[in-house]
């Protein structure tokens, strides 16, 4: 079975290196790996989780700020909301919805609402596309794990 | 001094206590990871308000007890609804009681007079968010450092607030071995998220 977890690490690593290839992660996913360890080996997925937790809250909040049937729109509270959402995927290295969030945080200091429901679309686009993506990834782990292997440790130069 | 630095090795080095506040519940999570894995002592709160209270400043006497859980840093974040992380220092450095408690401020922006209004009011440092591990170990080295020098009664009065590259000049301890890490500070100073490079002038 030693091929078979040779297999897993190297479909892992490629994985890996591919999310951050295309932009999806940042070098401050690899700086939450680094708090990761034995004792506490579920770390990083624990505040990926916190974080797209924070998602379906923050857009929530977008989304109500944005409705227009309930009166005017109040771009400094979707700005409020996007700040918040800008802080915790820079903080997990989620670099695509952070890059967004910059977009959109400057439609809002425009009042541009048509570039704000656009964005508001991207970002719930883009998070649910990374969560599925970083899924596949802890996925991955999991089977290397129980194969007896060990997640290696992937250098993103 | 070769006795004195063996019984410092047998001791165990006393932990930091640290209180970080901050907003976002997902920042706590790692801040308070980052100060672990220091071998921190932490304690999260979500508010600047909480911190006052957690500190015993709200005026509400009835957190009699935490005093004995002495806080030795706080790090907070800036942009927090209700009492920003400015207000806190500033209400910090008011009290006769906690205002020698380093406070540190974290930001996601880069604003030059929000860092030196921070920096004026008395923070210990200023970093740019996302923290990463080496800003929390250069900052536990400043702390740790600082306090060592009080204890020495050094009657050189090195300003906490010094440059990494000022360490060994300006200190005059010479046996702080179970601090220092030389290579550390080498790797520090790529960090590029840090503030104080400008001001170098201020002390």
């Amino acid at each position: 079975m030693n091929a078979g977890i040779a297999q897993l690490q190297m479909q892992f690593r490629d994985y890996t290196i591919s999310l951050y290839q295309q932009g999806f992660l940042d070098d401050q996913f690899t700086e939450l790996k680094k708090l990761q360890d034995d004792g506490s080996p579920d770390f990083v997925a624990e505040v990926l989780s916190l974080f797209f937790e924070d998602c379906v809250k923050l857009i929530g909040n977008m989304a109500r700020a944005l409705d227009k049937s309930t009166g005017t729109v109040d771009f400094s509270q979707v700005g409020a909301s996007v700040h918040q959402l800008k802080g915790s995927s820079s903080s997990v290295g989620a670099k695509r919805v952070k890059g967004l969030c910059v977009t959109f945080k400057e439609y809002c200091e425009a009042q541009n609402y048509e570039g704000c429901v656009r964005c508001l679309q991207q970002v719930d686009i883009e998070y649910k596309t990374l969560k599925t993506k970083l899924q596949d990834m802890f996925n991955l782990e999991k089977q290397i794990v129980q194969a007896g292997g060990v997640v290696p440790q992937v250098d993103i130069d | 001094m070769v006795v004195a630095d063996l019984l410092s090795s047998f001791s165990p080095s006393p932990e930091l206590h640290v209180l970080a506040v901050d907003d976002s519940f997902v920042d706590r999570k790692v801040i308070e990871r980052l100060l672990r894995i220091s071998a921190c002592k932490v304690t999260t709160v979500e508010s600047g308000t909480r911190a006052l209270q957690y500190l015993g400043l709200d005026g509400d006497t009835g957190s009699s007890g935490l005093k004995d859980l002495k806080v030795n840093l706080i790090v907070t974040d800036y942009s927090m609804p209700g009492l920003t992380g400015y207000e806190l220092l500033k209400k910090i450095k008011e009290s006769s009681v906690f205002r020698e408690i380093p406070v540190v401020i974290m930001s996601s922006e880069n604003i030059q007079p929000r860092i030196e209004q921070c920096m004026t009011e008395g923070a210990e440092d200023f970093l740019l968010k996302p923290v990463k591990l080496a800003d929390v170990k250069r900052l536990k080295e400043l702390i740790m450092r600082s306090g060592e020098a009080e204890e020495r009664k050094t009657t050189n009065p090195s300003p906490t607030r010094i440059l990494q590259n000022d360490f060994d000049s300006s200190s005059s301890s010479t046996s702080s071995s179970s601090f220092h890490d030389g290579s550390s500070l080498d790797e520090d100073t790529q960090s590029s998220k840090r503030m104080k490079l400008e001001f170098t002038v201020q002390d």
